[in-house]
């Protein structure tokens, strides 16, 4: 169960954001995530509140975005949907390729509330 | 991963990462920042400093990860009797709790260092960073790091090593690639460890093991050994001095 130290570093990037945009608080963080990169999604939707407690984040949602896991293949060139313990071209059938998608972790964008009124934020 | 550029957006997943440009503004008049970090940035950032000490010292580096009791403490002892002439090797322990392992690869007169993670179920490179600040890698050859023993967690860090290696036990089951697919992704080199009980065992295949491996679209190559009986050690020990060879 890695995904709390994972969701304590995702806090730690989405506090770093909102101090250099002086914002108030977080209402929205948005994470994709590839299904090879080892870390669950429900797992990490439940780490998210108790790794948030007390940060400019702490009653920020967390939207997570499950990534395809997608492959390009070595031999004929040809991209294909793989699944996680089958990388294998669905085209030729060949298992020399390379993942172009299903690993990420990745903090894609955050929504800042300002202290102002209406929410407003300025950069 | 990249600490600024989000360079894992890739030609496969960019249209759906793209989020309305950077700094895009919602309807409501909150603001939507555009980030595209990783979320373990801070290891990998970690894990390219603990790199680079490792290349001032010329220090091959191998993080070895396998689920508990594959055998990788035995594994470093035959390795150490082995190399004793030829390389000198210090190794970081990572365990939840004791210094057992590090204590017996004291007894080899080996240095060690024991990380003991309390309830966490992987190394990281911080944790690692730390033990190096124990090590001195004067004259050091090869650090072995001993991850904990679990085939889920520790595929996620990265500690700065120069190759993974995976061991795979045969009591466990040749399919242990299908089933932990992160983890022997990661792999450079796949050990099937405790090669000697194949014979009483039976039922493991290591054909089927190498398939389940390539069906991840991993080219590492799998090596049968055996610490206890000696049994394909060669093998393992000239990949060590050529990988070794690559950092001096």
């Amino acid at each position: 169960m890695h995904e709390l130290a994972i969701c304590q570093a995702l806090i730690g990037q989405v506090t770093d954001v909102a101090r250099s945009n002086h914002a108030a608080s977080v209402s929205d963080v948005f994470v994709s995530v590839g299904p090879l990169s080892g870390v669950e999604g429900p797992l990490l939707q439940n780490a998210f509140p108790v790794a948030a407690a007390g940060t400019v984040a702490g009653t920020a949602k967390l939207h997570l975005q499950s990534m395809p896991i997608r492959v390009r293949c070595d031999e004929c060139g040809q991209e294909s949907e793989a699944g996680m313990n089958r990388l294998v071209c669905e085209h030729c059938g060949d298992w020399r390729t390379r993942l172009i998608s299903g690993d990420e972790l990745l903090l894609q964008r955050v929504i800042l509330e300002s202290a102002a009124a209406g929410g407003q934020s300025n950069v | 991963m990249c600490d600024t550029c989000g360079c894992n957006v890739t030609p496969g997943n960019e249209h759906l990462v793209a989020a309305g440009g950077h700094l895009a503004h919602t309807s409501s008049g909150s603001e939507s920042v555009e980030v595209l970090k990783g979320l373990l940035d801070a290891n990998d950032h970690q894990a390219l400093h603990n790199r680079e000490h490792f290349a001032r010292h010329k220090v091959f580096a191998v993080n070895l990860m396998s689920s508990p009791g594959a055998g990788k403490t035995a594994l470093l002892e035959a390795t150490i009797d082995a190399l004793r002439d030829d390389m000198k090797i210090a190794v970081v322990e990572g365990d939840l709790e004791t210094e057992n392992d590090a204590n017996r690869i004291r007894d080899k007169g080996v240095p060690a260092v024991q990380i003991s993670t309390g309830s966490a179920c992987h190394l990281d490179a911080h944790m690692v960073h730390h033990a190096l600040d124990e090590l001195d890698l004067y004259g050091i050859d090869v650090v072995f790091i001993e991850n904990v023993g679990n085939l889920v967690c520790p595929a996620s860090f990265d500690l700065g090593q120069h190759c993974n290696v995976a061991l795979l036990s045969t009591p466990e089951g040749h399919d242990k690639p299908a089933k932990y697919p992160v983890m022997f992704r990661a792999a450079d080199i796949v050990l099937i460890t405790k090669s000697d009980l194949l014979e009483v065992l039976g039922d493991f295949d290591p054909g089927a093991a190498e398939s389940y491996l390539r069906q991840i679209a991993n080219p590492a190559p799998l090596y049968n050994v055996s610490a206890k009986t000696g049994t394909g050690m060669t093998t393992w020990l000239d990949w060590i001095r050529r990988e070794a060879g690559k950092q001096r």
